[in-house]
């Protein structure tokens, strides 16, 4: 028992402060790896909870593949260090102060009514709602419909994704060349 | 009251540190001679001696090899990002030491040790979920790369890292798609349901899905940047790629994560489709349990050696991609079939 | 051991999206295997899906029960069936005004109808959902086939940034959504839209300040896929920049679609919590109105004055919203089905006046369309007198049933509101019929061809305006 609670504190300290490094480190590479960093811990929380699955796929999917595709863009785009932006919106820096405030107090609120609260339920360890089996029962029984909505989902982002960058539009010349034109009237007309 | 031998029983067989610490030594002590074996085939393929310096036929030199880098100067070039410069070898051995703990190397048995009657599983951790483990923490390998390659504020260590990232990402997919036919065939993601589950010859998984595995061993390639798919350290274009400004026991740490690499894909690749350590027609010799455990394990260390000389087999014999030439078999052939081999295992599964 | 509750009754009960979405992967893979066919035949293909699809809506209206399907996650009642038309009507005009956008503009239909018809699928879902999941799956999968419908025209670059703005505020917006999805499912424990309504119907005096907050951020959330005033700044840019056919889906499509979750989640399980914020839906709907209608005015161009319009129109229908009584879902659709017929109506005639890469947006450019184009001056002029609620168009009658449910909850001032706003109005709708019929043109437009398939959509859009105009009763008992 002691032995989780010391871990969920580090997994947390090390999400959090990984979150905070994300949104304060200037280096947008650095920022990614920080983001690992709270993926990482993620997952070690996903253990302290018995859910394997979830906490392997969410290294495997997020730290894994989506992370490195970000990775790859950042350093494909050779971003810099991102320039202040303090100045040009500068009543923004206290309303978001201001923002802050409340998120904290709304959630320090919610966590007293969860812990004090009249209704509170008895925690219930399922041990058993992890695993492979339970999760893929409840996909392919409750959850089809939603499941294959998402295959939908996805599908569609994958069509505007590819449409949205695809290079040769299969017009043929005559269409190559009236959009050469165009775009040259584009410019006469913005002078 | 044995007391020391609670102890050393909760030590040893509970926690299961000492089989961690046996596993991780002893991958670290097949490296050292990984190194050796590596040059001796290359020296052989191009018929040449090879290291016979130090020690007879030159077996001490990864010995001297170990001592000259621990010794030589480790130099920190100004130019770079100290703390992702530092950390990137260790981000990268890290996954390639971690990966091997689901790999079992042996079946289980079950002993009296100190009076408790003990199952000792010849794998440091059976998770229920350890082939996705390995998919998960493998494709972590890629970090060490990245890093290193923008730690190093080097446009030729930059272009490793990025070529690493895209490589990876592009060859995950098929070696998925190839575990996948497998857990279908297994209907379990323990590795050990699935090496228990290629009982005979004829069950392995070679046999049953010999496209799955062409598949996952092209894809093994990418994964571990051996030739043919080594672009991220290109010497001829990249310089050195992503360790071009390592020196001293950095680039080691690099070098040690590489050969790590290519040892879990091996026993992978052993495990998933070579019958792990089964050796079919065993159980009918009735040897004792000792002698058929240490046959078992036996097995399973042949079948990676093996695994491991095709790897350097290949290194030696074949020219490099071109990148274009990488990313179309990737995704232009790879994944079209593996996804041809998942839909055709799943039907063959569904139906008979 | 699974077992699986889901019954042949169950995929019957989402036939027409099963329909819907087998079309768009079929036309994926026709655009594949056969990469030369004439892309009208694809878009003719994708219509007969819907036509499809329309048609096993009517088999749905054959079993429609009033329960619930998939353990829970959608539900089949006269709303279902009424919204599935609404929508697949709305997509098939739509592709039919693509057709012959594409003569002007080159389209690829190899991508566009597989998105419009996953993006219909999407407004489907949302229309029949019982689980705020599936409204959230159903609202993305819109969503996103719009974003990218939005930047069709990708070489140009208004469409571009049309697409951008509404990808990055759309995803923005989809973040209130979810945090209120997630503080209702934290206070209630279900996603399950009748167990939530049980919820707060029960603890409707003392809700907490959780329960109340998600409802808030739903608000937020809906409030931004219908264009609701303070989360409206998207709407003028996106519409002016998408090809007119798909600022017509948007318009239309989208907002319905937003009203169905709306309808479903605020009005049908809510409705005791959104009775606290009846105040502040009251404030949103004369804000929407007034900034809408006040903004329209200075437009010249024809597109963003129609976006500003729909602006307005958002507002009208919130005033149904606001009523929350019986009438309140059959007025609200009423009024979307007249809506779908003038708007689609309006966009097809600005579609051909347009012209060649859209060039002719402007409302001066419709000057003398009265003498050279008579037809389409009609239909404009019909569009135009609906919109702005002149009997005997279906516009009058669709506002008149709006501010009824308003009244018989007692909402005077906020019709009071509304027919102010309706007045107001009337100035901008009259100036494109001042310029079509009183002014000469200036220059010679040289117009598209009205094209058969256009020709058919003006004729529906045309009969339908007065058919709801003129005889509303019938209409109105089929509909809820």
């Amino acid at each position: 028992m002691a032995l989780e609670s010391i871990l969920f504190w580090l997994f947390a300290m090390l999400a959090v402060g990984g979150g905070v490094g994300v949104v304060v480190h200037p280096n947008p590479v650095k920022s990614a790896l920080f983001l690992v960093v709270t993926f990482f811990a993620l997952a070690g929380e996903y253990v302290l909870l018995m859910a394997h699955f979830v906490a392997i796929v969410h290294i495997a999917v997020y730290a894994g593949a989506i992370m490195v595709l970000f990775l790859f863009v950042i350093m494909l785009l050779n971003v810099q260090e991102e320039s202040r932006l303090a100045g040009v919106w500068g009543f923004m820096r206290y309303f978001s102060v201001v923002l802050f405030v409340a998120l904290f107090v709304q959630l320090g609120y919610f966590g007293y009514q969860g812990f004090f609260g009249a209704e509170n339920v008895p925690l219930v360890r399922e041990t058993e709602i992890g695993t492979v089996e339970q999760i893929g029962t409840a996909l392919f029984s409750q959850y089809v419909l939603p499941f294959e909505i998402a295959s939908i989902l996805l599908l569609t982002a994958m069509i505007g994704a590819l449409y949205l960058s695809k290079q040769k539009l299969g017009l043929g010349e005559p269409a190559r060349a009236a959009r050469v034109k165009e775009a040259l009237h584009e410019k006469e007309e913005a002078h | 009251m044995d007391s020391f031998g609670d102890l050393l029983f909760y030590l040893v067989i509970e926690t299961g540190f000492l089989k961690a610490a046996l596993v991780v030594n002893l991958l670290l002590v097949v490296v050292m001679i990984l190194t050796l074996m590596e040059r001796k085939i290359s020296a052989w393929i191009q018929e040449r001696h090879g290291p016979n310096r130090v020690g007879p036929w030159g077996i001490l030199q990864p010995i001297a090899d170990g001592v000259k880098f621990f010794t030589k100067e480790d130099i920190v070039p100004s130019h770079v990002d100290k703390f992702l410069y530092i950390i990137a070898p260790l981000v990268s051995l890290f996954p390639a030491l971690v990966t091997f703990a689901v790999v079992p190397f042996g079946d289980q048995m079950t002993v009296n040790m100190f009076d408790h009657l003990v199952t000792i599983q010849f794998q440091v951790a059976d998770i229920n979920v350890g082939i996705l483990y390995i998919v998960g923490i493998a494709s972590l390998g890629v970090y060490g790369l990245i890093v290193g390659g923008f730690g190093s504020n080097n446009k030729y260590s930059m272009l490793g890292g990025l070529r690493s990232s895209a490589q990876m990402i592009s060859y995950e997919l098929p070696m998925g798609l190839a575990i996948i036919s497998v857990v279908m065939l297994s209907g379990s993601l323990r590795l050990n349901d699935i090496v228990t589950d290629q009982s005979s010859l004829l069950a392995w998984n070679i046999f049953r899905q010999p496209l799955g595995f062409i598949i996952f061993f092209v894809a093994a390639f990418a994964e571990t940047n051996r030739l043919p798919f080594d672009l991220p350290e290109a010497e001829q274009e990249l310089v050195g790629g992503y360790h071009t400004e390592y020196s001293s026991m950095k680039f080691s740490a690099f070098m040690i994560s590489e050969y790590s690499h290519i040892i879990t894909a091996s026993s992978l690749v052993a495990t998933l489709y070579l019958g792990g350590w089964q050796i079919p027609g065993l159980a009918a010799l009735n040897l004792p349990i000792v002698a058929e455990q240490l046959l078992q394990i036996l097995a399973f260390i042949v079948k990676t050696s093996f695994i491991i000389f095709i790897f350097m087999w290949v290194r030696w014999t074949l020219p490099r991609f071109r990148y274009d030439q990488l990313m179309n078999l990737g995704w232009k052939s790879m994944v079209p079939l593996g996804l041809l081999n998942v839909v055709l295992t799943a039907a063959v599964v569904a139906f008979f | 051991m699974v077992t699986i509750n889901i019954g042949s009754s169950d995929f019957a009960a989402i036939l027409p999206i099963l329909v819907v979405c087998a079309f768009g992967i079929y036309l994926m893979v026709q655009g594949v295997l056969a990469p030369r066919i004439h892309k009208l035949t694809l878009a003719y293909i994708g219509l007969a899906g819907i036509m499809i699809a329309m048609v096993s809506n009517f088999y749905l209206l054959g079993i429609e029960t009033d329960r619930a399907y998939f353990e829970g996650m959608v539900f089949v009642d006269k709303l279902t069936v009424t919204l599935n038309f609404i929508f697949l009507l709305t997509a098939a005009l739509c592709l039919l005004l693509m057709t012959s956008y594409s003569e002007q503009e080159e389209i690829e239909f190899i991508e566009f109808t597989p998105l419009i018809l996953f993006a219909t699928a999407g407004m489907m879902l949302m229309g029949c959902a019982e689980s705020l999941m599936i409204i959230f799956l159903g609202l993305e999968t819109m969503s996103i086939a719009l974003y990218v419908m939005a930047g069709f025209r990708r070489f140009n670059r208004f469409s571009l940034e049309a697409a951008l703005k509404y990808l990055l505020l759309g995803a923005f917006a989809t973040g209130f959504l979810l945090y209120g999805m997630a503080l209702i499912y934290g206070t209630v424990g279900t996603t399950n839209l009748t167990q939530i309504s049980a919820y707060y119907s029960e603890n409707a005096l003392n809700l907490n300040v959780m329960a109340l907050f998600g409802v808030a951020l739903l608000v937020i959330g809906f409030g931004f896929k219908v264009a609701l005033v303070p989360f409206h700044m998207w709407t003028p840019d996106v519409y002016q920049g998408a090809p007119i056919p798909v600022t017509a889906y948007m318009a239309v499509g989208a907002k319905a679609a937003g009203f169905a979750a709306v309808l479903r989640v605020l009005v049908l399980a809510t409705g005791q919590a959104a009775f606290e914020w009846s105040q502040l839906l009251w404030l949103l709907a004369v804000i929407t109105m007034t900034v809408g209608n006040i903004i329209a005015l200075v437009q010249s161009d024809i597109k963003r004055m129609l976006a500003y319009s729909s602006i307005a129109h958002a507002g009208y229908i919130m005033i149904g919203i606001v009523a929350g009584n019986e009438t309140t879902v059959s007025a609200v659709l009423f009024y979307l089905v007249v809506y779908m017929f003038m708007n689609i109506g309006a966009f097809a005639v600005a579609g051909i006046v347009s012209g060649k890469n859209e060039q002719h947006v402007d409302i001066k450019h419709f000057a003398g369309l009265g003498k050279s184009q008579p037809m389409l001056a009609l239909v404009m002029t019909v569009c135009m007198f609906s919109l702005a609620g002149f009997p005997p168009t279906g516009g009058f009658m669709g506002k008149l049933y709006l501010f009824k449910a308003a009244m018989e909850s007692g909402y005077t001032w906020l019709v009071i509101f509304g027919a102010l706003n309706t007045l107001i109005s009337v100035y901008y709708y009259i100036r494109v019929v001042v310029a079509m019929y009183f002014q000469d043109s200036k220059e010679s437009v040289k117009m598209a061809a009205v094209l058969p398939g256009v020709g058919l959509v003006l004729l529906v859009t045309l009969l339908g305006i007065f058919y709801l105009g003129i005889f509303p009763g019938t209409t109105l008992s089929l509909l809820y």
